[in-house]
C-alpha cells in the first residue's frame, strides 16, 4: 500500500507543473487548463488526507472542489470568448490593459 | 500490487501534465489533460473513494473538458499560436519552481500525521462509501452544500450575461 507521503509527492509535482504552466505558457486557454491541473492536484492532496485520517471531511470538500471548478471554467471560458471577440487574440502578453 | 498500480497511475499522470503545458496545439493540450483527470480518477480508487472517481469522470473529463474542446474549436484559436508559446518570463519562473518543489518536499518529509484518526475504515468506504458520504453531505453540510448550488446559479447566470451581444447596440 503506498503511503500517504507517496500522493502527497504526486499532489505537489502536479502543482508544480500547474504553476509552471501558468507563469510560462501565453496562450489563455493553457493557461486555464493549468488551473484546472492545481485543482486536480489539490484534490488528491484532501482525499489522501481524509483517506489516512480515515475521516470524510476531505471527500466532502473534494466534491465542493470540483463544483467551484466547473463555476470557475464555465465563467473563465465566457471571459476568454469575450475577450477573443473583442481583441481576435489569446495572448496573454497582449491583454495588459490594466496593468499598472 | 497496489504500489505496483500507483506508481504506473502516478507515471502516466505527471508525463501526461507535462504533455499538457509543453504541446503547442491547444487541442493536444486538452487530450493530454484528459488523460491526466484520468489517472487522477484512479488515484481515487486506489483512496478508496469510487464516488469521487465517478463525479471526477463524470464532471471533468466529461462537461470540463468538452466546454474547453468547444471553446477552442469555435473559436479557431488553434492555428493562430503555433509560434513562440513560452513567454520571456522562464528564467525567472523555473527556479522559481523549483524552489517551491524544494521546499514543499522539505515540508513533506519533515512533517507526520499528527490529528486525530477517525471512524472511517476500508471495510465501511469500500462497501458503503457513496452511502456514508451522501448522509453527510445531506445532514452535517447541509448549509455549504445550498451555498455552493446558488454559486453554480451565479456563474451560469454570470457566463451567460458576459457572451452575450449587446442588443442596444
Amino acid at each position: 500500500m503506498p503511503t500517504l507521503n507517496h500522493f502527497l509527492i504526486l499532489s505537489f509535482v502536479l502543482f508544480a507543473i500547474g504553476v509552471a504552466g501558468v507563469l510560462l505558457r501565453r496562450n489563455i486557454i493553457i493557461i486555464l487548463m493549468s488551473l484546472e491541473l492545481i485543482f486536480n492536484s489539490a484534490n488528491i492532496s484532501l482525499a489522501a488526507f481524509s483517506y489516512f485520517l480515515k475521516g470524510l471531511n476531505g471527500m466532502i470538500f473534494v466534491v465542493f472542489n470540483i463544483t467551484v471548478a466547473a463555476a470557475e471554467v464555465a465563467i473563465g471560458l465566457a471571459i476568454l470568448v469575450t475577450v477573443y471577440r473583442n481583441r481576435k487574440t489569446v495572448n496573454v502578453d497582449e491583454i495588459g490593459d490594466m496593468k499598472g | 500490487m497496489e504500489q505496483i498500480f500507483f506508481y504506473i497511475f502516478a507515471t502516466i499522470a505527471v508525463l501526461s501534465a507535462i504533455g499538457v503545458i509543453s504541446v503547442r496545439n491547444p487541442v493536444h493540450s486538452a487530450f493530454y489533460l484528459m488523460v491526466t483527470l484520468l489517472q487522477v480518477a484512479a488515484i481515487f480508487i486506489l483512496l478508496r473513494s469510487p464516488f469521487l472517481a465517478a463525479v471526477q469522470v463524470f464532471i471533468y473529463v466529461g462537461a470540463i473538458m468538452v466546454l474547453f474542446l468547444f471553446a477552442v474549436m469555435v473559436l479557431d484559436i488553434g492555428k493562430e499560436e503555433l509560434t513562440e508559446a513560452f513567454n520571456q518570463q522562464s528564467v525567472i519562473a523555473i527556479p522559481a519552481v523549483v524552489v517551491m518543489l524544494a521546499l514543499i518536499a522539505y515540508m513533506i518529509i519533515g512533517g507526520k500525521l499528527s490529528a486525530p484518526v477517525g471512524g472511517y475504515t476500508d471495510g465501511i468506504l469500500i462497501g458503503h462509501g457513496t452511502e456514508v458520504l451522501g448522509k453527510e453531505l445531506y445532514t452535517k453540510y447541509l448549509f455549504p452544500f445550498e451555498v455552493v448550488s446558488i454559486l453554480l446559479l451565479v456563474a451560469l447566470v454570470g457566463a451567460i450575461v458576459l457572451v452575450m451581444k449587446d442588443r442596444q447596440g
